[in-house]
Formats: structure tokens, sequence, C-alpha cells
């Protein structure tokens, strides 16, 4: 009754191969883009910004990219945490080697990096697959963390070891360090993951992305009808890692500001970002932003539950958070295989029909 | 006899030393592979509940205190006395496999015939919920465990060493029981696995689950049983690894570390387990002494990761494992 496809008639071509085919979709899309950027701006404070919408608008462009990867081309990576370490330090290394360059060109180049670094360590996964691949992406993760520790190039030979982005405007706002706005820093992110969400959704629906849903599917009937697993793979690595290391510089140059890598980058996060595509749901857009959301709201809601309404010591309340999630992830392992977005998906069916059963 | 080459050697014994151990953890991931076709991330987390379980029945501590006292405001801590060691360990062997039984129960039985890598996430979620579960049961700090190993530089290996070579070698007494346990749990279990009934059920469950099912054999119980078989091998490490640098949250990353010595090895053979364990150990120290200095040391990190990538490239299946045949 809500929701429906009937009376929306398309008349060309490109009406009907538009990304949202149904009103209602159409509209609900337009209505979040306009409270995301005309109403949020005005109303977000540090607090806020600092707790939910940075860190959910990064982990929502990381998801997307590792979905990209695991989801859609199923190659699963436990290197992501590395793949953000590049991003964050090709941007730090392009920030302070070209000062007047816009913020908006390190990133992507920072993006680009990484994508080169991704296909670079994706090369064994046209000979492993699997568990052996999962397990050796790990290579990827704990040798760049090591790398980026180590060589003291990567963080200008500074003392602590530690890399801290210097201020940086955008049209006279300052974006980076200390002094920035909290709605500049957002609306900056959010300009990323706006867009790494179309690209990421019209490449899924295009050939490109149907040679990746082969692939995953059975790979060895994709290379007989002429998908060629050489560049489906590869390919795969490199948008999955180029999303990845946008989301790993805006980590570090927006939402932290000062970043030690093993720390921030290391294995945990890899597995972080795996949750969040598990619980959102593997090959679905919609499914990176549901987890990378889920992610990041459900320990600042245990937090202010436990800590401030139950008076708990913090570090029993972040042990009772490493049970609820574990305990989450196989739930809806069991429940729901695939994730918060089949649960829209369902819901969405049941809306078409409502207020029929069936 | 130049120094480097001595060094070299003392190197080279003390990663062999080493390799025992990761092998000893590998085993357990090999177990469960086999028989369930689950790649059991959590067994390295399994090995850090299983030692800090152990020292909080040895100590006495109350389970869940720190969660007691935050709802009821009591301060308990201890029940004030101490149990000794062998008693001790049997009833942390009992915890494992209620945990065994627990896992089948709550989470593997629902969640049969589902892909590999689901399975896998599984026990990923498994190991987050244990490490959390491990500490709000007893305390995350730091731990000793004593379980009465014999530790310290081995005396006889230093003075014969000395007389050989004018040098004498610090081997580790630890390193040498653990040698010592893991060779005879390798017989042990290679033994159960040939010549009792259950074992022969389990690689019955291994080799094709219907067909085991249909001439009798009991998934249920082989499952829990394989499960508390890994529990067990993982209590052994985490008493290894928990004597040698306590009990604490890093205990959990030997895991990691096992990952590539099955790789190496492959997934599905004892002694591959074995050999790519002594050959990561081997490797990553003499790449350490090596190379390590000329690139910044710590290579102990990634190393192990690397080797295996480079080798799976030229042996997908690793050293021992089954020949992977893929139909369409």
């Amino acid at each position: 009754m809500f929701y429906r496809e009937a009376g929306d008639f398309k008349t060309t071509y490109v009406d009907d191969g538009q990304t949202f085919p149904i009103k209602f979709d159409r509209f609900r899309y337009y209505i979040v883009l306009a409270v995301a950027f005309g109403i949020i701006p005005f109303l977000i404070n540090d607090y806020w910004a600092n707790a939910v919408f940075l860190p959910f608008l990064i982990y929502a462009i990381a998801a997307i990219g590792l979905n990209i990867l695991v989801g859609y081309c199923g190659q699963v990576s436990l290197g992501t945490g590395g793949f953000m370490a590049v991003g964050a330090y090709a941007c730090y290394k392009l920030m302070t080697a070209f000062p007047d360059v816009s913020m908006f060109i390190h990133v992507i180049l920072a993006g680009g990096i990484t994508a080169a670094v991704g296909v670079l360590f994706g090369l064994p996964s046209l000979r492993i697959k699997g568990f052996y691949l999962a397990v050796a992406t790990l290579a990827a993760q704990f040798f760049l963390v090591w790398l980026f520790n180590r060589v003291s190039w990567f963080y200008n030979y500074s003392a602590s070891g530690q890399i801290s982005a210097p201020e940086r405007t955008v049209a006279g706002v300052a974006i980076t360090g200390p002094e920035a706005p909290a709605w500049a820093a957002y609306l900056f992110c959010l300009v990323f993951v706006t867009a790494s969400a179309i690209i990421a959704r019209n490449l899924t629906r295009g050939a490109m992305g149907r040679k990746w849903m082969a692939i995953r599917d059975m790979d060895i009937a994709a290379e007989i009808i002429g998908v060629n697993p050489l560049t489906a793979k590869l390919s795969a690595f490199a948008v999955s890692s180029f999303f990845v290391g946008i989301a790993g510089a805006l980590f570090f140059a927006v939402y932290l500001g000062a970043v030690e890598v093993g720390e921030v980058f290391g294995i945990q996060k890899s597995f972080l970002v795996l949750f969040m595509v598990i619980i959102g749901g593997l090959g679905s857009i919609f499914g990176s932003f549901a987890g990378a959301a889920f992610l990041v709201l459900l320990p600042v809601l245990l937090k202010n539950v436990l800590v401030g309404q139950m008076g708990w010591a913090t570090d029993l309340a972040a042990h009772f958070e490493f049970m609820i999630v574990g305990g989450l992830i196989v739930l809806f392992l069991i429940a729901e295989p695939h994730g918060l977005a089949q649960l829209w998906r369902v819901t969405k069916e049941k809306l078409r029909l409502w207020p029929f059963p069936h | 006899m130049p120094d480097t080459l001595i060094f070299g050697m003392e190197v080279f014994l003390n990663g062999l030393m080493a390799g025992v151990l990761y092998a000893l953890v590998a085993l357990g991931f090999v177990l469960i592979y086999k028989a369930s076709g689950i790649f059991n991330y959590a067994q390295g987390v399994m090995a850090l509940f299983a030692a800090m379980t152990l020292v909080g029945i040895m100590e006495g501590q109350v389970p869940f205190a720190h969660l007691i006292n935050a709802i009821l405001g009591t301060e308990v801590h201890h029940f004030g006395w101490h149990i000794p060691a062998f008693l001790a360990i049997l009833l942390t062997m009992g915890v494992m496999v209620f945990l065994a039984w627990a896992v089948q129960r709550l989470i593997f039985r629902h969640l049969v015939n589902q892909e590999p890598i689901i399975l896998f996430m599984a026990t990923i979620g498994l190991a987050y919920f244990l490490e959390g579960l491990g500490d709000i049961m007893w305390g995350a700090d730091i731990k000793k465990l004593d379980v009465g190993l014999p530790q310290g530089i081995n005396t006889a290996i230093d003075e014969v060493t000395y007389g050989w070579f004018g040098y004498g070698f610090f081997i580790d007494n630890l390193d040498i029981v653990a040698t010592v346990i893991a060779a005879l749990l390798v017989v042990v279990l290679v033994m159960f696995s040939q010549y009792t009934k259950q074992g022969r059920a389990m690689r019955a469950v291994a080799d094709d689950h219907q067909a085991a099912l249909s001439v009798g054999v009991s998934l249920n119980f082989i499952w829990i049983m394989v499960w508390s078989v890994a529990g067990f091998v993982a209590l052994v490490a985490g008493i290894m690894w928990g004597t040698k640098s306590g009990v604490q949250f890093s205990l959990s990353l030997i895991a990691l570390k096992a990952l590539p010595v099955l790789m190496l090895g492959g997934f599905t053979s004892i002694p591959g387990a074995i050999v790519g364990g002594l050959i990561i150990g081997v490797g990553e120290k003499l790449f350490e002494f090596l190379v390590g200095p000329l690139i910044g040391g710590a290579t102990e990190n990634w190393f192990a990761y690397v080797l295996a990538l480079i080798f799976l490239v030229f042996r997908p299946q690793g050293l021992f494992g089954e020949k992977i045949i893929e139909r369409v």
C-alpha cells in the first residue's frame, strides 16, 4: 500500500535503467540526501561529529570497498587495516609534500596509491583461493603495518613515529587539524561517501560488477563463458582498495588527526570492517551503510547505557561489548546470513503487499 | 668455528623450539578442520580462555567477580583456597568439554550445510565472544601461570656446547618440555584416530558426513568430541605459552601465527602442521637474525605470512595438503 511499483510507468530506456526504479525508493533517497547535506551540517556539534557521524561515514566507505571485494567478487580479505594504513600514509606524504594542492586531490590520489598496492597484494589471488587467500591477505596486513612503523621516510622522520595531519583548507575553511569545525569535516566526508556509494552502485550494476559476481559464484564456469579472471579479480582488488584507501586517508586526516599505525590500523580494524560487511549484508551497498551504522552506534549505545546509566567500570563495559559483538555476529549468521540488507528486502516485500499477508 | 655460525646454530635450535609451540596451536586447527570442515579461528582464544580458567581455578578466583560486584555492589574476589595444579587441569578440561558442547549445540548445529566462509566468520564471532567472556569471568589483568613445569636455562646443554664450541647455547628448559609434550600429544592423537572406535568414527565423519551418518555414527557426538579434543590441545598450548609469557591478551594472537603454519603444511595434515611449524619457527628466527638488523628488525611480525604467501603461489594446497580438485 505504502510501497508499490504499480502505476509507475517507464517510457524511456534511461528511466528504465535508473538506480532506484521505484518512486518511493527514489524519494526516500532524495530525502536522505537532503537531510544529510541540508539539515545535519547546521545541527552538528563536536560530540556528534566525532562519536557518530565521522566514524559512520568513513567506515561506510571502507565497508563499501571491502564489500566489493568480499561480497561481490568473493575474495575474502583480512588486510583492510593495512590498506587503510596505505591510504593514510599516502595522504600524509602528499599533504606534507604538496601543501598547496587541494585536499580533495590528495585524498583521491591516496586512494589511487592504495589501489596500486591492493593490486600488488591481489596478484596471489589468481593462484590461491578461499581460506588460503584470506590468510595470505594477512601478509599484507602485517607487512604494511611493519613497513610504516620501521621506515622513517613514511612519517617524515618524526621522533614519535606518529603522523599528524597539518591544517589544510578547502575554500578557506579548515578541513583537517584541530581547528577544523565539525560541520566542515562532516561535509567533506559526506561528499566522499556519496560519490563512493554512487560509483560503487553503478559499477556493481554494470558489466564489471557482473563479471565480479560471476567469479564469485563459480570462477571456473565464469572463465569458460569468457570472463577473464585476471582482470576481474585484479579490478575488484583495485576498486576495493581505492575506496579503502580513501577511507584510510579520511580516517587519519579528518577524523583522528594523529595516528600511530600499529594501534589504529591493526588487525582489529580489518575484522571490524569485515564484521560491518557481514552484519550489513554481503553484496549490498545499502548493507555496507547499515553494517557501518550498526557497529559504530552499538559501542556508543552500550557505553552510554552501561557506563552512563548503570555506572559500570569502563573496562567491564568494554569486555561486555566484545561479548555482545561476538554474540551478535554468530546470531546474525544463524538467523540471517545475508545481513541487515536482507531484513530490509524482506520488509520491503511485506510493505508491498500490506495490508494483505500474501 | 666463526661466531656467526655458532650464534646461527643457537638461533636455529631456538627456532625449532618455537616452531614446536606454533605447531601445537596449528594442531588444534587441523583437528577441527579435518573432522568438520570448520576453520576455527577461535583456537587461539580457546587457548587463552583455557589458560585463564586454569589460573582462575588454581587461585580460587570467583568467576564473574567484577560483574557480580558491579551489579550487586559486593566486594567478592577470591574463595580463599588454592587447588593443586593437576586437579585444576582436570577441572579446566571439564570446562572445555562443556564449552565444546555449548559451541556445538548453540552455534554449529544451526549452521550445518552453510558455506565454509560463513562457518569461518562464525568462529571469528565466537573468538570475540570468548575473549569478552574470559575477561569478564576472570579479569583482564596479566596473570602468572605456574603448574610446576621446569623453567630457565638448561645447564646441561649449556655446559656441553661450551665444551664443544667455547660458547654455551641458551636453551630454555620449558621449550624442551614443550617439545616432548608436543611429540607425545601427536603420538597420542595419531593413535587415537587410527586405533580407537571413536577415532575411526571421527575420520569417517571427516571423509563423508552422510556416509558416516548412514552407518550409524552420531555426528553430534563426534563434533562435540572433536571440539573437546581441540579444547584439550588448546589447554596444552595455553599452559605452555602461559607459563612462557604470562596469561594475557596477546596469547590469543598465537592463533594468527598458527595460520601461516597451516598454509605451509596444508589444512588437512597433522604431519603438515608439525613440519610447517618447524619451518616457520626456524625461518623467522633465522631471518630475524640474519636479515633483521639490515632492515630495521621486528621482522617476526610478518615474515611467516610472506613466506607462506610466496610458498602458496607455487603450491596452493600446502606441503602435505590434499590436492585441490575443482569441478564445475
